[in-house]
C-alpha cells in the first residue's frame, strides 16, 4: 500500500494531563471538598466553590469497538460538553455538571446495552487478560468467562447490596498480566501438564542457557537429542508455570483437556482498615467448559453469597474469612479443602498454622 | 470487502445476558473490518478446541523504539489470513484516562484507518491498547499517532507506562498531584519508556491516597502512594449529622473497624488519637463530609510488587516513609536513578527489583543506593540470628 509518512516525530509522550480536563475541574483542581454517591452508579464531587461535578459510571466491556468509543464519545458530547474518563477497572465515566443530565443520560445509556453502578458496597467490572482472543499463553478464554460470570452476578453490579467492595479479576496464566493477586475472589486460568518441547524448532528458537535459567525450579536441563542441543524437564518439579514457554516459544504447554481455572479468594489492594493481602487458594481447578462455563459461574456465586451472607458491614472478603478463620470459610462454602491448598513453594511454612488457636465444636450427639 | 464471516454458535452465546458483550463489540467491528471477522473465526475455533492460537511474539516495531509493539501471529493462518499477523500497540493514555470526545473520535479514525477497529480501554498496565494490525501499518500509525499528539507506551525490558489514579482532577483525599507528577516523570523517561535496556519491565504506579485506586502496591515495581503525617481534619458539626442519619453506628462500624484502635466515641464527641493512627483510610472512606485527610500531606514510597513469575507475588514495601512530592520532583528522580543503576548493573535477565532486592537483602539494597534503614521498612526486625556482621564497616 501507499507509504502514508508524512512527519516523523518521537517521544512526545502523553497529551499534558490538563489537556482534556473539563472546564469545572480545571476551575476546582486540588480544590474538592468532599464527595458522595447519590445512587448507584451516581457520583456527586462539591468543590470548596460550591461547584458540583457529577459522575456517571457505566459498565463497558474492555473488549470495546471504536463504534462503541464513537457512541460513548457522541454521548459526552449529547450530555457533558463531550467530556469522559475510563476508571481504573475498565468502566466509563460521563462528567457532568448539570444534574438535570443525569437522568436522561442513564437511560440512554441502558437503551444502548452499556448499564451504570459498580460503586460503593457492589461488585464493578471484572479486570481481565486478553485470553484466547490474543494471547499465547491462555489457558482459558478471558472475555468469555468475565461475560458469563458478570452476567450472573449483574444485581450487585446495579445495587449496593454488599456488606463491602468485592473485587473480581481474571488472568488467563501465571503471568497474571492482570495482577490478579491481591483481588477479593480472583479467577486464574492454569496450566496443568508438562511443557510440550518441539525437538526440531527449539535449537533454531531458543537459545538453551536462557531456557534452563528461566525455571523457578531448575526442572530444566540441557540435553542433547537426535544429536542437536536441547533440553529436558524433570516431571516431578514442574508445576506449570510456563515461564520456559515465555523465553522458549518451541516448549508450549496449551492442552485442550488439562487447561482449566482456579479460583483464589481473599485479596485486597487498599489500605482501608486491614493492611493489603494476598488472595488464597479456593478451588485448585476447574475445567474449561466454553462458551459459559457454567462450574466457574456457580463457584464464584456460591462465595459471593456465603459472603453477602455472613460479613459484617465494610468487612472486605479477606476480612470477613480472617475473622471466622479458614476452617469455616470451608465448611460455610462447601468447597473441599486439600492437599493442593496447602502451600508447598518458597517459604510454604509460614503458612502453616503453628499454635492452637481453633475454632472447635462440640462433639455430635 | 471479501466477506469472510463465519457461524459463531458458540460466541452467539455471549451475546446474551445483561453484561455488555464482547461479543457485540467483535461483531459491531466486523461488520466493516475483516480482520475482525477473521477474529471472531479463530475465538470461534477455540471455543471449539478448547485452546488458543496465538503464536509467541515476533520482533516488530517502529524505527527508533524498542517497545510499544507486541508481536503476534495466529497458528492456523491458512484458515485466518487477514489476522496471520496480529499486532498490538499500546499507546500511552492520558493521565488519569481522561479524554475529549474529539480525542476518542481521532484515535478511532486512525484505527479503523489502520487496524482491527478492537481496542482495549484500557489494557492492565493502563496503556490504550490497539488490538491487532499489520506490520506494514505500524509506521503509518505511529506518525498519526503522533501527529495527533499521542505515542507509544512500554512493554519488554523497559519502563512501563506509567499510570496513577484521578488524584487532584476529582479526588478531595489526593495527598499529592498524582498527573502532574506522573506527567513529568513519564516525560522525564521517554528512553528508558521507548528502548529497553532494564534486567526486566519497570512499573510505576501513583495513588493520591492510602485506597491506592490503582493497585500500586501489588503492581508496580515502585508505588507512590499519597498520606499525610498532621491530624485527620474533623467537621464537629458534620460528624453530629452523619451521626443522627439512618443505620448509622459509629461505634461499631467507625470506630470498631479502626485498624489501630485509635478512636473513641462516647454518643456525641469523636476522639482521634492521631499519634497512633495508621491512615488507612477507612473512617474517612465512610465519612467523607466529616472528615478528610491532615494538611502535610506527601506519599510514601513503597518498592518491589509484582505477579507470580519468576520467583512468587510481592506486594511493595515501605523505601521512604513519608516524602512531599513535589516540582521538579528531583529526589525522586535521584531515587529512580539509584535504583535503576544498581539493578541495570546487577540484576539477573528477567529479575524485577523486588526478586533482585529479596536476593541481595533489603539491607544491602539500602546501602547501595545511599538509604538509611529505618523501623518502619519491616514489619518486624529479624528473628534469625544469622547475621552477616561486618566488623569492618562497624
Amino acid at each position: 500500500m501507499a507509504t502514508e509518512i508524512t512527519t516523523r516525530k518521537t517521544d512526545i509522550g502523553p497529551p499534558h494531563y490538563q489537556k482534556y480536563l473539563p472546564p469545572v475541574i480545571q476551575k476546582n483542581y486540588g480544590k474538592w471538598k468532599f464527595h458522595e454517591i447519590l445512587k448507584p452508579g451516581v457520583l456527586l464531587h462539591v468543590a470548596e466553590s460550591g461547584d458540583k461535578l457529577y459522575s456517571v459510571r457505566a459498565a463497558a466491556p474492555r473488549l470495546t469497538s471504536t463504534k462503541t468509543i464513537r457512541l460513548f464519545a457522541e454521548l459526552a458530547d449529547q450530555f457533558c460538553g463531550g467530556y469522559l474518563r475510563y476508571t481504573s477497572r475498565n468502566n466509563i465515566e460521563f462528567l457532568l455538571t448539570d444534574e438535570k443530565q443525569i437522568a436522561p443520560l442513564i437511560e440512554r445509556l441502558k437503551k444502548e446495552g452499556y448499564p451504570v453502578g459498580g460503586m460503593g458496597p457492589s461488585i464493578t467490572n471484572i479486570v481481565h487478560t486478553q485470553g484466547w482472543v490474543h494471547c499465547h499463553s491462555a489457558a482459558s478464554d478471558a472475555s468469555g468467562v468475565v461475560k458469563s460470570v458478570m452476567d450472573e452476578l449483574f444485581p450487585h453490579f446495579e445495587k449496593m447490596d454488599l456488606p463491602g467492595k468485592l473485587r473480581i479479576a481474571f488472568a488467563c496464566c501465571l503471568n497474571m498480566c492482570g495482577a490478579v493477586h491481591c483481588s477479593d475472589i480472583a479467577i486464574l486460568a492454569v496450566h496443568r501438564t508438562l511443557p510440550k518441547i518441539n525437538k526440531e524448532a527449539l535449537p533454531k528458537m531458543c537459545e538453551i542457557p536462557t531456557t534452563v535459567a528461566s525455571c523457578p525450579t531448575g526442572a530444566i536441563r540441557p540435553k542433547m537429542t537426535d544429536g542437536k542441543q536441547s533440553v529436558e524437564i524433570i516431571e516431578e518439579q514442574c508445576m506449570y508455570c510456563g515461564n520456559c514457554f515465555t523465553v522458549c516459544p518451541a516448549m508450549t504447554l496449551a492442552d485442550a483437556e488439562n487447561d482449566g481455572l482456579s479460583i483464589w479468594v481473599g485479596g485486597k489492594v487498599s489500605n482501608a482498615r486491614h493492611e493489603p493481602m494476598f488472595s488464597k487458594l479456593a478451588i485448585p481447578f476447574i475445567p474449561n467448559n466454553p462458551p459459559r462455563w457454567p462450574e466457574v459461574v456457580a463457584a464464584v456465586k456460591n462465595i459471593v453469597d456465603v459472603y453477602a451472607k455472613n460479613a459484617s458491614k465494610y468487612e472486605r472478603m479477606g476480612e470477613w474469612i480472617e475473622r471466622i478463620g479458614w476452617p469455616r470459610f470451608f465448611k460455610l462454602t462447601g468447597i473441599e479443602f486439600t492437599k493442593y491448598h496447602i502451600d508447598d513453594f518458597r517459604h510454604a511454612g509460614e503458612s502453616y498454622k503453628r499454635s492452637t488457636h481453633l475454632k472447635h465444636t462440640p462433639a455430635e450427639g | 470487502m471479501a466477506d469472510k464471516k463465519k457461524p459463531t454458535p458458540k460466541l452467539d452465546e455471549l451475546e446474551k445476558g445483561p453484561w455488555p458483550s464482547f461479543v457485540k463489540e467483535m461483531k459491531l467491528s466486523a461488520e466493516t473490518n475483516v480482520a475482525a471477522q477473521d477474529l471472531l473465526g479463530i475465538l470461534e475455533r477455540s471455543y471449539d478446541e478448547k485452546i488458543g492460537h496465538w503464536k509467541h511474539g515476533g520482533i516488530v516495531g517502529v524505527k527508533g523504539y524498542g517497545g510499544g509493539i507486541i508481536g503476534r501471529y495466529n497458528d492456523i493462518p491458512q484458515d485466518f489470513p487477514e489476522i496471520a499477523e496480529f499486532h498490538t500497540i499500546r499507546v500511552n493514555q492520558p493521565p488519569g484516562w481522561f479524554y475529549s470526545s474529539d480525542a476518542l473520535r481521532t484515535l478511532c479514525d486512525i484505527w479503523e484507518k489502520h487496524g482491527s477497529g478492537l481496542t482495549n480501554m484500557h489494557g492492565s498496565t493502563g496503556d490504550i491498547i490497539f488490538l491487532g494490525t499489520k506490520t506494514t501499518e505500524l509506521e503509518p500509525i505511529f506518525s498519526k499517532l503522533t501527529e495527533a499528539g499521542f505515542d507509544l507506551g512500554g512493554s519488554g525490558s523497559d519502563m512501563r507506562t506509567p499510570s496513577a489514579c484521578c488524584g487532584m482532577a476529582r479526588c478531595e483525599w489526593a495527598c499529592y498531584d498524582t498527573l502532574a507528577a506522573v506527567y513529568n516523570i513519564t516525560m522525564t523517561y521517554q528512553d528508558e519508556l521507548h528502548r529497553p535496556a532494564f534486567p526486566y519491565k519497570f512499573k510505576i504506579k501513583m495513588a493520591g491516597c492510602p485506597n491506592d485506586c490503582v493497585a500500586s502496591i501489588a503492581r508496580a515495581d515502585m508505588s507512590i502512594i499519597g498520606t499525610w503525617r498532621d491530624s485527620i481534619q474533623v467537621d464537629k458539626d458534620q460528624v453530629t449529622a452523619y451521626a443522627s442519619g439512618p443505620n448509622r453506628d459509629i461505634a461499631r462500624d467507625i470506630v470498631g473497624k479502626c485498624p489501630s484502635k485509635c478512636m473513641g466515641w462516647d454518643g456525641k464527641n469523636l476522639t482521634i488519637d492521631d499519634s497512633n493512627c495508621v491512615r488507612c483510610m477507612h473512617c474517612i472512606n465512610a465519612m467523607p463530609k466529616a472528615l478528610a485527610p491532615g494538611k502535610d500531606r506527601g506519599a510514601t514510597i513503597l518498592v518491589g510488587s509484582k505477579a507470580p513469575i519468576i520467583e512468587g507475588a510481592l506486594l511493595s514495601s515501605v523505601l521512604i516513609p513519608f516524602i512531599k512530592i513535589e516540582p521538579p520532583y528531583d529526589d525522586i528522580k535521584e531515587l529512580i536513578q539509584a535504583m535503576w543503576e544498581l539493578w541495570g548493573e546487577n540484576g539477573k535477565n528477567r529479575e524485577r527489583i523486588g526478586e533482585f532486592i529479596q536476593r541481595i537483602g533489603l539491607g544491602n539494597f539500602l546501602e547501595q543506593i545511599g538509604l538509611e534503614p529505618v523501623p518502619e521498612m519491616v514489619s518486624q526486625p529479624r528473628t534469625n540470628p544469622y547475621v552477616f556482621y561486618d566488623i569492618k564497616k562497624g
